[in-house]
Formats: structure tokens, C-alpha cells, sequence
């Protein structure tokens, strides 16, 4: 075509982003709409073949800079100002059907959550060489030709027969190869990968990024590559960028954006997880002990736990870590009685807890409360925050008026947050702000322990920093002991006693946190302990050539 | 086909015929609470006490009531749905009929109104919130708005008396052919067809918008496809499920709901002849009616079960 230049140069500019200017209308509720500024005045330049990293918190206009190179506005978001040069034209200038003939052809885009992204309904090879046929880039016999080569390349297991799989029965890991796949289908100029691993636990991440890198490194596509996690795109970028609030903090090369940080943003970035914590021993007492529970799903068909003990101590923090079907949610549920042990007992000061829910008295469900991942969707959208604290106030001690009100602010106080902030309903929080309210709310019961499920998953690093150091903070005050579920081993490090490392429903490793994070390591936690990113250059072929058993996801 | 489909599938069927048994002992119930005598209504107030037994002795009215709905349901089951208290005639002669017109109309009705609902549905979803979205839905909502008799006036008014293309009145008879029956349903199943339309084509629209806000509507669409082609491949065939439903409701409507059109147009189909005999307490004839349209609506909806769970590639291709 006669519009695209010669692609078999492989070097010079590809792409060229100057002074970009994105706006959206938001709508809130009672105010009239205004227009807010999401990417101000931004310029990059991409060479044949490279790789960008764009890496910042939410919000702060990464995948907006990343989409706008395929002239997409997701949500009613519009591009208002500035140039998208791509391939030596503004793409910008072509109207609806020229940049139609870009998407697919010389810009594909692999999406965060893979199993999403597919489409339930057709089969995963129909949709790999969709946009192939669509811009006549290739017969339907050569696309699939060349899309079981990625395949293979990609490292997916049985590569000539995985195309006829529906999305559902394919994993997640290997749904993320398969849209890296169908993204190289079309042989584009450019990829954007917009947090391509962020959905994936760290074992299969660690493979998926592999993958992903080599695929970039042998075909030579050059690459956005968009994350909030710098030692994942350390791994990968040539260059990093570092945005905030839709504009350029720094944009230099990955070495010297990681060891000699210019900016003060980004070196809190890069320094993000040091907590110290001194972990505190065992005492002779666990006031929680959990004995040979096993549970399940479907009237026993599907054995979620199997046979798992633990005890938790006052005052301290049993981390359970794992991937996610590791059952490390369904401890949670036992526990609390959400679902009920087949087998097993649960002690609580001395006293054996009823497996079910309806058996335990108010006074034993005050004494475990629960935090969880989605603080959005675990309040009530239509109540305001004091409502939302003072609701276990009244139920469980009879607190009204003034008393309640007191008590409210005091808990407010204590989550770091001033007392305006009673009135205000959920959907004006942000989402640290959201996690600190449901930490308020569990407080209120004046529990013994509090359940953390994946409480900091869903937040950007500081905010979720500010989030454990907030939970240690109120431990020592409160001397409340935490369960603390989460996949991620540097939270873990951050806030554990000890920790409880849980492998498909069964507990493989178990101790003291200094115990259990020092060698020798069984082969499951020395697979996790290793697949943590580590911002270092070249970490990932380290981490890969050392492992020593393949990850369940794959 | 895998065996959890199938097995959800005659899960499906089985529950059907359960509950057509349940709903004709809630026909024969209902009827058999509703005030009058039969024997009362066939002979006139002017009746003898003797000749109201007799009769009553010849019907089997006089049996209980179990033995009675044994007698009719073994009856249904061999194809015998009794005969006309009125007429003295065997009910399923006269209903096949009947029956066949109803379904011709219905099916006239329903190839114009299911296909034309869908597209027009796709369409608002293409344009949605701009002037041919709003075309659409008002054009539809005011042809549902109203009422069947007023639209079946209008358009005897236009098309049969004004520009006389089609007859005002929908006579068919044996020995039509099949071109000249179409041109008697002309104006009713236009008539049908306008009444159905907007239910079918804002539940395609819904279920198609719901749908369109998933991640892979955003992928489709940075592959480069038309806006038109993306709602097509990508979002209808996920939206199948629901619109089913709702098509089907709409079908067992015009098989079942027709007794206006029906009337207006003088065409000899169920729905006329049910409001006949409800009338003239022919309650033999008002069970079987009433057992064939639960039937219908069973069916129907069985049908639209079915294609939920085939649609459904979760449950078409198990892990």
C-alpha cells in the first residue's frame, strides 16, 4: 500500500508523539460536567524495533498515551491536541477509516486481563488471524500457518491444536501468550501492551514475560510496554518513561532510570517496598488455631483445602501466600464460617467455633472481621462513610447519637483521615482512601483478628505502602492480629510474623517468617520466592536459567 | 455434542412435560370452579329437572371429579379431545383447522417481525443516542403504543379501502394457494407484526449494549473492524440468549393473542374460536384450547432454553 512506507528498514523513527493532548467530560454527581485534562502535553519518540516502557500509578495517562498511538479514546476520552506520527504520517489526520486501516495492521494492542479480551463466543484461532484477513495482510491457510508458529514460539502446549479452544478452556497465562500471539498475527510495526502480566500470579508472570520478550526480540516489532511495576519493565524496555498525572516526570534509558533515578517521584518508584518490620515470636498461646480443616466446594467434589493447620498468635500477622486457586481465600472463608469445614475444628480462645455461620454467637462474629481486595464493591455505593463505620458500632455494642458519632471520628482519626470526611459517600473516596474506610469499618467491631484478603492488590504501590504501614500502626496500638492473604512475597516481608505458603489447598511451608524465607526452601516456595521481579537488569534470565519446577498455571 | 448439554438439554424436556401435566390440572380445575351448568346452558331456563339429569348422566357430569380428569387427560393422550358440548362435533377436527390458521398467520407474522427486530436492533445499537437510534425507537414504541384494533383499522382504512391492495377481510378457505392465503394475512400479519416489533428490537438493543461494553468489543474494535462488523461478530453472538428469550415470548403471543386481529379481520383461527366458546360455557372446548396454548407457551419457551444453553460455548465445549 502505498501509504505505508517501506517497513523492511529497520531502523528510524516509527513513532513520534508531539506535545499530546487528551481530555475527557466527567459527569459528577449534583455538579455540572467539566472537562478534565488526562494527558498534558506530552512527546515521545519511538525507533524501529525499541522498547518503551510507559510506567506510572493510576490515572496517571499511561494507557491513554499507549492507545492514542492507535487513535483510540477509551470511554468517551478524546484526543484534543498535539501529533501522532506514525509510520511518517499524522494518523490523527486520516479520519475513521484510515485509522481503521492502522488498528490491526501496523499497531496491534495485547490488554491487560487476556481472559477478557477474547471473545467468549468464537474460536481462539478465528480470532488471532481476524485482523490478518481483515486487512488482507495474509490468506486464512498462511495466518494460521503463521500464527501456530507463534504459538510454538510463545511456548504454548500444543500449539496446532490450541487455536480451536474456546477462551474458557484455556489458562490465563496462556490466554496472555495467545493475545501476544494474535497481536504479532498481522505483523505490525507496533505493539502496545497495556499491563500484559499484572493480572497473572508471579510464577506464570515470570513465564508470560519471557515469552513476551523474546517474541519483541526475534521479530523485531517494537513495543509500548505499559506498567506500574518497574522491575517487570526493566525486564524488557530499552527506554523507560515516567508519567504522573498525565505528564512527563522522566524519560531516560532503563539503566539510569533505575539505579540513578533524576527525580524524586521516581525514586520513590524505585524504593517502594522497604518496610521494616521486626517480627515478633510465637507465643505458648495462639488464640485462633485452625486444625486439620479440609473444605469444599460442590457437596465435596471439588477439595479446596486439604487438611491445613495454623494457629494465629494476638498481636501478630500470619501471611498466607500462594497463587490464586491455592485456596488461600477458602482458609479465609473457613474460618469465618462463610463455608463451612468438612472436616477439621477451629479453636478461638480455648472454645471450638462452630463450622457453620449460623451456629456462632454475635459475640464470636465480632472478634473476626474481614477486609477485602474490591474496597469499591464492599460498601455501599448509596451510604455515607460515618454510616459505613458506625454501622458495627450499633450493631454490636448499641451505640447511637453522639456516642456513635465520637466514636466514628475517632476511627477516623486512627485511618488517617480528618473528620470531614463523614459525609462523604464512597464514589468520592480514591482507592486507598476506599481500603482505609473498610479498615475502619472492620476496627470498629474492636476485633481480635482481622482477615486481609488481597487488601493492597488492586492499589498503585505508594498508595498500598501507605496502606501496610497504616495496618502496622493500628497493630501496635490496637493489638489486633492480622490473617494476611496476598500473593505478593514483598508484602509478605513488609508485614508478616510468620507465614503459611500454600500450594493447590494444602500448606507446603509453614513458620516463623525467618524460618520460612531462609534456605533451604522446598520446591514451591524457592519457585516463588524467585519469580518476585527483582529491579535489576537481566534479573529475568537469571531468575528463569535458576528455576527448578514448572509453575501450576502452565 | 458433549453429555452435560445433553443432559441439561432433556433436563429441559422432561420439565416441560411435567409442567404441561401440572397446567391442565389447573385448566380442569379452573374450569370446574367457574359458576354455571353446563347441562343448564345447552337446554335453556325453560329446562325440566329430568332432562337436566339426563343430560347430566350423558355427559358424565355426575362422575367425580378425578374420574372426569382421568377420562379427558387419556382422552388427550390418544388424540381424542372430546367432543363439543354445542355442537356435538369431536373438538380436534375442528381445531385442526383452526390451528393451521392460527400458525399460518403467527409464522407470517414472525418471519416479517424476528428478523426485522434484530436488524433494527443492530442498527440502534450502531447509532446509538444519535437521530436514527431515536428513528427506531419511536417509530416502535408508537407502533406498540397502540392498541391492535386501531392499527388493524388503519390499515383497512389505507390498503383496502383507499388503494385497495389487499383485502379488508382475511378469508381463507381449502384449496388456496399458498401465494393467495399470504395475500388474505397481508394486513393481520402486518398488524402482528407491528404490535411484536418494538418489545423484540429494545430487548435486542439492551442486550446487545450490555454487551458492548465488555473488553473484547474494545479489541475487535483496535483489529480494525467496522463499527457495524464489530456488533455483528462480536457482540450479537453473545447477546443470543437473551434476545431469544424475548423473541419467543413474542412468537407464543401472536400464536396466542391473537383474538383481536383475529376479530377484526374475520379469520377463522383459535383465538376467535376460543371467545366463542368460552361464551356459550363449552368447557370441553375451553380445556382443550386452553391445554393447547400452555403447550404453545412450554414449547416455545423450551425452545428458547435450549438455544440459551446451545448458545453457550461454556456448556457446548467443557473444559
Amino acid at each position: 500500500m502505498a501509504d505505508k512506507p517501506a517497513k523492511e528498514s529497520k531502523s528510524g523513527r516509527l513513532l513520534d508523539i508531539r506535545n499530546l493532548r487528551i481530555e475527557a467530560t466527567v459527569y459528577p454527581p449534583g455538579e455540572a460536567p467539566r472537562n478534565v485534562t488526562l494527558v498534558d502535553d506530552v512527546s515521545l519518540t519511538l525507533e524501529r524495533g525499541k522498547v518503551l516502557g510507559l510506567i506510572g500509578e493510576s490515572g496517571a495517562g499511561k494507557s491513554t498515551i499507549g492507545l492514542s498511538s492507535m487513535g483510540y479514546g477509551r470511554g468517551g476520552v478524546r484526543i484534543t491536541g498535539g501529533e501522532v506520527i506514525l509510520n511518517g504520517r499524522d494518523i490523527l489526520k486520516g479520519g475513521r477509516s484510515g485509522i481503521r486501516k492502522i488498528r490491526g495492521r501496523e499497531v496491534c494492542y495485547v490488554a491487560q486481563s487476556a481472559a477478557a479480551a477474547f471473545n467468549p463466543a468464537h474460536q481462539l484461532m478465528d480470532q488471532v488471524v481476524e485482523a490478518a484477513l481483515l486487512h488482507g495482510t495474509a490468506r486464512r491457510a498462511e495466518a494460521e500457518k503463521r500464527a501456530v508458529t507463534l504459538f510454538r514460539k510463545l511456548g504454548l502446549p500444543d500449539p496446532d491444536n490450541i487455536g480451536r479452544r474456546y477462551p474458557h478452556q484455556v489458562s490465563g497465562g496462556q490466554l496472555q501468550r495467545v493475545m501476544t500471539a494474535m497481536a504479532l498475527c498481522s505483523e505490525p510495526d507496533l505493539i502496545v501492551f497495556d499491563e500484559p502480566t499484572t493480572a497473572l500470579d508471579v510464577t506464570t508472570q515470570i513465564d508470560v514475560l519471557a515469552a513476551i520478550r523474546d517474541a519483541i526480540r526475534d521479530t523485531g516489532v517494537a513495543a509500548l510496554y505499559i506498567t506500574h511495576d518497574l522491575a517487570v519493565v526493566a525486564q524488557v524496555a530499552d527506554e523507560i518513561m515516567v508519567l504522573r498525572h498525565g505528564k512527563l516526570v522522566e524519560w531516560g534509558g532503563t539503566r539510569q532510570i533505575i539505579k540513578e533515578p533524576r527525580q524524586q517521584y521516581t525514586n520513590a518508584l524505585v524504593s517502594v517496598h522497604e518496610i521494616e518490620h521486626q517480627e515478633k515470636k510465637p507465643t505458648d498461646h495462639p488464640f485462633l488455631s485452625v486444625k486439620n480443616v479440609t473444605a469444599s466446594y460442590g457437596n465435596g467434589q471439588v477439595k479446596v483445602l486439604k487438611n491445613v493447620s495454623v494457629d494465629i498468635h494476638p498481636g501478630q500477622t500470619l501471611a498466607v501466600v500462594g497463587e490464586s486457586g491455592s485456596g488461600k481465600s477458602t482458609l479465609a472463608r473457613a474460618i469465618t464460617g462463610l463455608l463451612p469445614p468438612m472436616e477439621g475444628s477451629i479453636t478461638f480462645g480455648g472454645k471450638e467455633l462452630s463450622n457453620a455461620l449460623s451456629g456462632r454467637s454475635k459475640e464470636d462474629l465480632r472478634q473476626l472481621q474481614m477486609v477485602y481486595q474490591m474496597a469499591d464493591v464492599a460498601m455501599n455505593p448509596r451510604q455515607p462513610v460515618a454510616t459505613i463505620i458506625g454501622r458495627p458500632l450499633e450493631f454490636y455494642f448499641g451505640m447511637r447519637g453522639k456516642e456513635r458519632d465520637r466514636r466514628v471520628a475517632e476511627l477516623l482519626d486512627k485511618i488517617e483521615m480528618g473528620k470531614g470526611f463523614a459525609d462523604r459517600y464512597p464514589a468520592e473516596l480514591s482507592g486507598g482512601q476506599k481500603q482505609r474506610v473498610c479498615i475502619a469499618r472492620a476496627l470498629a467491631a474492636r476485633p481480635k483478628l482481622i482477615i486481609c484478603d488481597e487488601v493492597t492488590s488492586a492499589l498503585d504501590p505508594l498508595v498500598a505502602n501507605g496502606i501496610l504501614k497504616l495496618l502496622l500502626g493500628l497493630q501496635a496500638e490496637e493489638d489486633v492480629a492480622y490473617l494476611f492473604i496476598t500473593h505478593d512475597l514483598a508484602t509478605v516481608k513488609s508485614i508478616a510474623d510468620s507465614i503459611a505458603v500454600m500450594y493447590r489447598g494444602e500448606i507446603v511451608r509453614y513458620g516463623p517468617k525467618s524460618e520460612v524465607l531462609a534456605p533451604p526452601f522446598d520446591p514451591y516456595t524457592d519457585l516463588l520466592l524467585s519469580s518476585v521481579p527483582e529491579m535489576e537488569i537481566g534479573w529475568l534470565d537469571k531468575a528463569i536459567a535458576s528455576r527448578r519446577m514448572e509453575s501450576a498455571g502452565n | 455434542m458433549s453429555s452435560p448439554i445433553v443432559k441439561l438439554i432433556l433436563q429441559r424436556l422432561a420439565l416441560g412435560v411435567l409442567l404441561l401435566l401440572a397446567v391442565s390440572i389447573l385448566i380442569f380445575v379452573g374450569t370446574e370452579i367457574l359458576p354455571g351448568d353446563v347441562a343448564q346452558s345447552i337446554l335453556g331456563q325453560s329446562a325440566t329437572p329430568q332432562s337436566l339429569a339426563n343430560l347430566r348422566e350423558q355427559l358424565g357430569l355426575d362422575d367425580p371429579a378425578y374420574v372426569r380428569y382421568f377420562r379427558w387427560l387419556g382422552g388427550l393422550l390418544t388424540g381424542d379431545l372430546g367432543n363439543a358440548l354445542t355442537s356435538g362435533l369431536p373438538i380436534a377436527s375442528a381445531i385442526s383447522g383452526r390451528l393451521a390458521n392460527t400458525l399460518f398467520l403467527a409464522a407470517t407474522a414472525a418471519v416479517i417481525a424476528v428478523p426485522l427486530a434484530i436488524l433494527l436492533g443492530l442498527l440502534a445499537v450502531r447509532y446509538r443516542n444519535g437521530p436514527i437510534d431515536k428513528a427506531i425507537s419511536a417509530f416502535a414504541l408508537a407502533s406498540t403504543s397502540f392498541p391492535e384494533f386501531f392499527i388493524g383499522y388503519l390499515l383497512v382504512y389505507f390498503f383496502a379501502v383507499k388503494w385497495q391492495i389487499f383485502p379488508a377481510i382475511s378469508t381463507v378457505f381449502d384449496g388456496m394457494s399458498f401465494w393467495e392465503r399470504l395475500q388474505a394475512v397481508a394486513l393481520p400479519a402486518t398488524a402482528l407484526t407491528l404490535v411484536v416489533l418494538a418489545h423484540m428490537m429494545r430487548m435486542t438493543r439492551a442486550a446487545i449494549l450490555n454487551v458492548m461494553q465488555s473488553a473484547y468489543i474494545e479489541t475487535a474494535e483496535l483489529k480494525g473492524l467496522r463499527p457495524l462488523e464489530v456488533i455483528r461478530k462480536h457482540a450479537f453472538p453473545n447477546a443470543i440468549a437473551p434476545v431469544v428469550n424475548v423473541v419467543m415470548l413474542n412468537l407464543a403471543y401472536l400464536i396466542v393473542g391473537v383474538v383481536v386481529v383475529e376479530v377484526i379481520f374475520v379469520y377463522p383461527g383459535m383465538g376467535q374460536y376460543l371467545v366463542d366458546h368460552v361464551t356459550k360455557r363449552d368447557v370441553p372446548v375451553v380445556q382443550a384450547v386452553g391445554l393447547i396454548f400452555a403447550a404453545v407457551y412450554i414449547i416455545l419457551n423450551i425452545v428458547a432454553d435450549i438455544a440459551a444453553i446451545v448458545a453457550n460455548p461454556r456448556l457446548r465445549h467443557p473444559k
